[in-house]
């Protein structure tokens, strides 16, 4: 998409709003609408905006293979050791309470925590799937050639 | 939103099938704000209209833009459908008005989120408190869904390249 130049200019400038946003619903989703999962599609929804716009290549260079599937897997763990830790620090499985001294704060870090992982494993997995589609073509593109 | 499912329905050019979609997601993202859903039609906008419309586009680049015409209206499936829409429509005869009090959905654990959610979780955002918290086995297993998903794409989708790098380290090079 070279030759559209409108189209670069704009995505350039809206992309880091996107991200922006994207972290605004994630770490602001205990006071308003959203959580992790929205956060993850958005911020997923800019790096494809940015694949789709500057090319598959310069998009794997800003969020290489590794790194996102790094990213599915740690925020799966995430949110099962969070769980693990109140086990281990006496109370049930996914029990936040016992996270902290205090019940109230206990919960509220364990649903920040959680949520962020849900976010980091959402965000991962739509990368992963649309780099899993675009790449499919790219290949058949180059089988053409 | 029903012009545009009768426009998907009768329409054979996938890529403008693919778009009316995504104005169908639009819609209906709107639809859930004017009901007061805020939560869901954020998901609605970005998962069905932004990304699901991304990854089909991506999966027509793969086939043909044209639907094939199989000729025909096929009896059975009508039957079924029909059956199943009337039955669906019969059931909502019997549920109760939207914003109904009384209705039982607002009766069982609904107040509890209400009242104690925010004493006991300090999260104003019931909804997030009840989906970290509250339910948060669900979420959890909701997550090992995305990720089982997300596993199943890349495995089928980049089995090339796997299998390319297995051969080279079988070579040893």
């Amino acid at each position: 998409m070279n030759h559209h130049l409108v189209v670069r200019v704009v995505s350039k400038l809206l992309i880091p709003f996107i991200l922006l946003f994207g972290l605004y619903v994630q770490f602001h989703g205990d006071f308003g609408p959203g959580g992790g999962f929205q956060a993850g599609v958005i911020f997923a929804s800019a790096l494809i905006l940015y694949a789709l716009v500057f090319g598959l290549e310069n998009a794997r260079k800003v969020a290489p293979d590794s790194i996102i599937r790094l990213g599915m897997v740690t925020g799966v763990l995430l949110y099962g050791f969070t769980g693990v830790a109140s086990l281990l620090l006496g109370g049930n499985y996914l029990d936040y309470s016992y996270l902290s001294g205090n019940s109230v704060s206990g919960q509220h870090l364990g649903i920040f925590v959680v949520e962020l992982g849900v976010g980091i494993t959402v965000c991962s997995v739509m990368i992963a799937i649309f780099f899993g589609f675009a790449g499919r073509s790219h290949k058949l593109d180059k089988l053409e050639e | 939103m029903a012009v545009t499912v009768v426009l998907i329905v009768r329409l054979h050019n996938l890529f403008a099938v693919v778009m009316l979609g995504g104005i169908y997601s639009l819609l209906a993202a709107s639809m859930f704000v004017v009901f007061d859903a805020v939560d869901v039609a954020f998901t609605e906008a970005a998962v069905g209209a932004g990304i699901s419309t991304v990854l089909l586009l991506g999966a027509l680049s793969l086939t043909t833009s044209e639907e094939k015409d199989r000729g025909g209206v096929s009896v059975l499936p009508l039957l079924v459908v029909l059956m199943v829409g009337s039955a669906l429509i019969y059931a909502t005869l019997d549920m109760p008005l939207y914003g109904d009090p009384s209705a039982p959905i607002h009766q069982h654990v609904g107040p509890y989120y209400l009242e104690r959610g925010i004493v006991e979780t300090s999260v104003p955002n019931v909804v997030t408190a009840v989906l970290a918290s509250y339910r948060g086995f669900d979420t959890l297993g909701e997550v090992f869904v995305v990720f089982t998903a997300g596993i199943g794409v890349i495995m089928l989708l980049s089995r090339g390249g796997i299998t390319r790098r297995h051969r080279i380290r079988k070579d040893g090079t």
